[in-house]
């Protein structure tokens, strides 16, 4: 009975193909963009974790010179043998890879775990061997492979590493064990030049990539709640057009149970299959865009990410779960619903409009209760979790909301019209509403989710586009080998070119924030394309006359300075003259005037140059430079180059954001098509009157794809505010929390119009072959409906 | 086994667990080996010898405090090369461990330390004599020194004054340590008086009573195929000492030294010490002999040798039992007792 059962209930499926259809995509393609957005969001963390784990960054307190100086093996020999249980690490770059130095006897268990796995690679340790990802290119070593290594980076004992970076008895951190010894001589007297910092919890690349992470988490969510609206229309669709078998297969004697477990067993085959594909689709997304992201974050960042993606199990177990629970979402109202059916009330297919206008007033509640906690959330919440949960509350209430915004609006118009027609045209569209309501609000979400994003994305390409401009004024910058090489490049300079300005820095303690602070040159080339946040008239006069200092947002904003106060440099004191912006740089910044810098620090000298001339004039400056003062060019940098190489890298991440969007509005356009085929059919009975009064089928056909447009267009006027609060939330709030600063919003209304434009095109096509459909109906069909009349 | 204590294994030259305990019978290929009839130069034999395999300075000690509760304790510097050299900075193929314990009749503390050598964070210098790892030292000369270690829970800071001469096993010096020709060169000092303090979780105890002081170094102690020993250092009564050691391998092989009150030696050769297991203890998942049946014939010893608590197990990277004992039977005492090898 069972199997016969099954038959009839699957028969449904057979019968509209076009249903199964919408199901099985709608759960795939809502799973895929999920897990695609998760396999790029893991791999990256994963690259990360491996990172920190390499360094047990942020595990183990550290202790490091005040000075920022190397620490010297003398100073680590005599902490060990004053009882602090302390483990030297050296770092530089060699190439494009981070080279760790660590000494393998003291490090603290965890410092570095992956190097301590393969036995073959530790036995050569001491000789001239690293261990490192696969890929690893580093010359004059061996390079022993090590899967748990994180990407461009590779672990080296620490006499190796010092003779790699030609850094022989420097140290440049010791980590601190976690368990010390009953007696130990205080720091302050054993080296009292050192200064212990105390572990964080969460790694620094970590913290600065989670911007990126969350926004594309966002994207994730949001593709997958539009997924999910259409799962549940094409459920909920199913089930009110099977109630007659149901019936039916009841009359005969099928006990509910039964029933009920036997649709249950058919949607979970469905949504696994749905979610097999899902996973799949999901992986090839996310390995196509994955190098562009690897490339971003490099680039943005510095963070190294592998660029190619490891099958992990957890997506396909994310993946699956994600299918299943959401199709049990989506499914658990239509299925409660139809355990609550009398035995012979299932017959009719009630109006989707009765019961959407009984559930509109608990809707509204809902968004009412969203937007306001929303609104609370903006108000007060500062951390990451508060800006995600405004997202979420933002988002889901606002969708909610959309269908009733919609209605009031279509009540005022329809009370407006004049002619009959017309009046038919509002009423008949607000019939409509419910059965489109959810493709609606997932076009709704993913309208709002393009604005919020690219705006974030293009505001901050422009910012930082500006802020290149203000840093890399100069045309051309030149590093110094050596103190003799340095006068040389700033005596040819001079002679040659328009202005040299050394670059010299030092770091130091500011307010107790680790800071870098730069001595700058009295020149036109700063007054002119500096731009600060805050500043007093004339910032730059005030530095160069001794008493000013400009600080960057970070130490600002973690030091609690502003435009006046006084801060210590080394003991001299300043005056705090302006704040400027200094995005992607984790640590404080200072500028004081050049001869400040040379009393502060005597002994530092400017190891690199820019230099001001021509733009055109740059190459065979370069190639003079190399003749007659023997500077390599591999010592120069073209600010065109770093220019195209940061504008680059934007346009990948434009690639990113361009595949989501297209992505995201593909999905919604599906949702409204999907939507319409099924109530096509259902609408026949509407509009065989209409009909029958004398409309053509070519113009109930057109009415059709007008009304959708205008929907969608409707959609797209409420999409656009509720896409700037986005990125307000993702600028203002997500960003400040996860980044340390604020980035300044933009508005494109040309992008909008055009992504409005791609909107209403993916409506239109998506209402195309409804409305086709609908001209093309057969008058027998129309004429059917009235058979039964009497 | 931790990945690290893995790692130790490899940089400690020690290929394989098969060849002997902790890699101690690993062939000594390149680095010098021990001959019969050693003549020591003292103090320079006190410090390292670079060109051999392995050499540590080995100190345990029983103590009493004044209510006559017993404790344990140890302080031990190994020296393991990778070549036999003395080296320099980084590259020096010197690896130094120490170990420090402490016993009492409820707990047993331990604790260890690594370093490289050639960057002067661990060894040994002859004359004035010093003896460190980090912050613990032995220093001061083999008559009269201060000792001192700490780990995170306890700690000890203790005076050792020599009170009998140094003694050397074997063949003046020359131990062997098999049937074939593993042997290692081998003295000690079992006459210490030794005073001081014993930091622990609970405070500060005042304690006092006799320390030994073994000297050890070879290339190759251990033949292939022996897997572990058990070691006796016992302090009788009687003012007489005895050491006595059995390799476990295909065949168990036994030595023994007999040191009268004066100092004098007598060396026993192979089946003359006799130790039999008499009860195990579980012990970190392994099952360890805590109590033994030891005899000299010769001498008239037939012992009861018991742990003063079984659970002086040393977790450190290369993991053994060691702990004070009390000797009870046709002599009573005090001693050591070490076993190395069981899995």
């Amino acid at each position: 009975m069972i199997g016969v059962t099954f038959t009839a209930l699957i028969w449904h499926w057979r019968r509209n193909p076009l249903q199964l259809f919408t199901l099985l995509a709608g759960l795939a393609l809502a799973t895929a963009l999920w897990s695609g957005v998760q396999a790029i969001n893991a791999e990256a963390r994963a690259s990360y974790d491996a990172a920190a784990a390499t360094l047990g960054e942020g595990r183990f307190d550290r202790l490091n010179r005040r000075d920022g100086q190397p620490i010297s093996e003398a100073t680590y020999v005599q902490l060990r043998r004053a009882g602090w249980l302390v483990s030297p690490v050296i770092e530089g770059r060699i190439d494009s890879v981070r080279l760790v130095g660590v000494e393998l006897l003291t490090a603290p268990g965890g410092l570095a775990p992956a190097a301590f796995g393969d036995a073959a690679a530790i036995a050569g340790l001491g000789g001239d061997q690293v261990i490192a990802a696969e890929g690893t290119k580093l010359a004059g070593v061996r390079v022993v492979i090590d899967p748990d290594i994180a990407p461009q980076t590779a672990i080296a004992d620490i006499g190796t590493a010092q003779k790699l970076l030609n850094r022989a008895g420097e140290i440049d951190t010791l980590v601190v064990a976690p368990q010390q010894p009953l007696i130990q001589a205080a720091l302050a007297d054993v080296a009292p030049e050192l200064t212990r910092q105390i572990a964080q919890s969460g790694s620094d690349i970590g913290r600065l990539t989670d911007s990126f992470h969350l926004n594309l988490t966002a994207f994730g969510l949001l593709s997958f709640a539009v997924g999910i609206f259409i799962v549940h229309g094409a459920i909920g669709l199913a089930f009110e057009q099977r109630r007659g078998t149901v019936r039916t297969l009841r009359a005969l004697g099928v006990p509910l149970r039964p029933l009920i477990l036997l649709m249950v067993a058919e949607l979970l085959s469905l949504a696994f299959l749905a979610g097999l594909i899902g996973v799949g689709l999901g992986y090839v997304i996310a390995g196509l865009l994955l190098p562009d992201v690897a490339a971003t974050l490099r680039g943005l960042y510095g963070a190294d990410v592998a660029g190619t993606l490891q099958l992990r199990p957890i997506w396909w177990a994310s993946g699956m779960a994600i299918a299943l629970g959401g199709t049990a979402i989506a499914a658990s109202g239509a299925l409660w619903k139809l355990s609550r059916l009398p035995l012979l009330a299932g017959g009719n297919p009630r109006a989707l409009a009765v019961a959407a206008g009984r559930g509109a007033k608990v809707q509204g509640f809902a968004a009412v209760v969203l937007l306001t906690a929303a609104a609370i959330l903006a108000l007060f919440g500062n951390s990451i979790l508060a800006g995600f949960a405004l997202l979420a509350a933002l988002l889901i209430g606002a969708a909610l909301a959309l269908p009733l915004i919609l209605s009031r609006v279509l009540d005022w118009a329809s009370v407006r019209a004049t002619g009959v027609v017309t009046q038919w045209f509002w009423a008949d569209t607000r019939q409509q509403l419910p059965g489109l309501s959810l493709a609606l609000m997932a076009l709704l979400l993913a309208m709002a989710a393009n604005i919020g994003v690219s705006t974030m994305v293009s505001s901050f390409r422009l910012t930082f586009v500006a802020f290149l401009d203000q840093r890399l004024s100069s045309e051309l910058y030149v590093n110094a080998e050596t103190p003799a090489q340095a006068i040389a490049i700033e005596a040819y300079g001079k002679a040659n070119a328009d202005a040299v300005l050394p670059v010299q820095s030092e770091k130091v303690m500011i307010s107790g924030q680790p800071a870098e602070v730069f001595g700058g040159r009295d020149h036109s080339t700063y007054r002119e394309n500096w731009r600060f946040l805050q500043a007093q008239a004339m910032p730059w006069d005030a530095v160069h006359t001794g008493q000013g200092i400009l600080i960057n947002e970070q130490l600002a904003r973690r030091a609690n300075l502003a435009i006046g106060e006084t801060i210590a440099v080394t003991g001299q004191v300043y005056t705090v003259a302006g704040v400027y912006g200094d995005y992607g740089n984790p640590i404080g910044q200072a500028v004081i005037d050049e001869g400040q810098f040379a009393k502060l620090f005597p002994d530092v000298r400017p190891v690199r140059f820019g230099i001001r001339m021509d733009r055109d004039k740059v190459a065979a400056f370069v190639a003079a430079m190399a003749r007659d003062i023997d500077v390599p060019a591999a010592n120069t940098i073209h600010q065109a180059g770093i220019k195209a190489f940061s504008l680059g890298v934007f346009e990948r991440t434009f690639t990113v954001t361009t595949a989501l969007n297209i992505l995201t509005l593909a999905v919604a356009g599906f949702a409204i098509l999907m939507s319409l085929l099924t109530l096509t059919a259902m609408r026949v009975p509407q509009l065989a009157p209409a009909w029958a009064m004398g409309m053509t089928r070519r113009n109930l056909g057109a009415s059709e794809l007008v009304r959708t447009l205008l929907l969608a267009s409707m959609t797209a006027v409420v999409a656009l505010p509720l896409g700037l609060a986005l990125a307000w939330v993702l600028l203002a709030v997500v960003n400040v929390a996860a980044f340390g600063w604020q980035l300044p919003m933009y508005l494109f209304p040309a992008d909008y119009a055009r992504l409005g434009g791609l909107a209403l095109l993916a409506a239109t096509i998506a209402a195309l072959w409804p409305a086709l459909r609908l001209a093309r109906t057969p008058p027998s069909d129309l004429l059917k409906v009235f058979s039964n009349e009497r | 086994m931790n990945v690290r204590a893995i790692f130790l294994l490899l940089w400690l030259p020690v290929a394989a667990w098969s060849q002997g305990f902790a890699g101690l019978g690993q062939s000594a290929e390149g680095f010098t080996r021990p001959m019969p009839n050693p003549t020591f130069t003292f103090p320079q034999d006190h410090g390292p010898h670079p060109d051999y395999r392995i050499e540590w300075w080995y100190i345990t000690a029983n103590l009493r405090d004044e209510n006559g509760v017993d404790y344990g304790l140890q302080w031990t510097l190994f020296r393991s090369a990778f070549a036999p050299e003395a080296g320099t900075g980084w590259t020096s193929p010197q690896v130094w461990m120490g170990h420090a314990a402490v016993t009492t009749p409820q707990a047993h503390f331990v604790t260890e330390r690594l370093a490289r050598g050639g960057i002067g964070q661990a060894g040994v210098i002859a004359a004035p004599f010093e003896a460190w790892i980090d912050e613990w030292r032995f220093a001061g000369s083999l008559d009269q020194a201060t000792l001192s270690a700490a780990g995170p829970e306890f700690g000890y800071d203790m005076t050792l004054t020599a009170a009998g001469p140094l003694v050397f096993h074997g063949d003046r010096g020359y131990s062997v340590k098999s049937a074939g020709d593993q042997a290692s060169y081998y003295y000690s000092q079992p006459f210490y008086d030794i005073a001081g303090t014993l930091h622990l979780p609970q405070g500060d105890v005042a304690v006092s009573g006799e320390a030994w002081l073994d000297r050890e170094w070879s290339s190759q102690p251990l033949a292939e195929d022996q897997s572990g020993w058990d070691w006796f250092s016992l302090s009788f009564d009687d003012g007489a000492k005895m050491m006595g050691f059995r390799l476990r391998g295909n065949e168990t092989y036994t030595a023994a030294t007999w040191i009268a009150a004066d100092g004098t030696t007598m060396a026993l050769p192979h089946g003359a010490f006799q130790a039999e297991p008499l009860e195990t203890a579980s012990v970190n998942q392994r099952d360890i002999p805590t109590t033994w049946a030891v005899r000299l014939p010769e001498k008239g010893v037939d012992v009861t040798v018991q742990a003063v608590n079984p659970n002086a197990w040393m977790a450190t990277s290369v993991p053994y039992w060691e702990g004070p004992v009390r000797i009870t039977g046709s002599h009573t005492g005090r001693g050591y007792l070490e076993m190395t090898g069981y899995e």
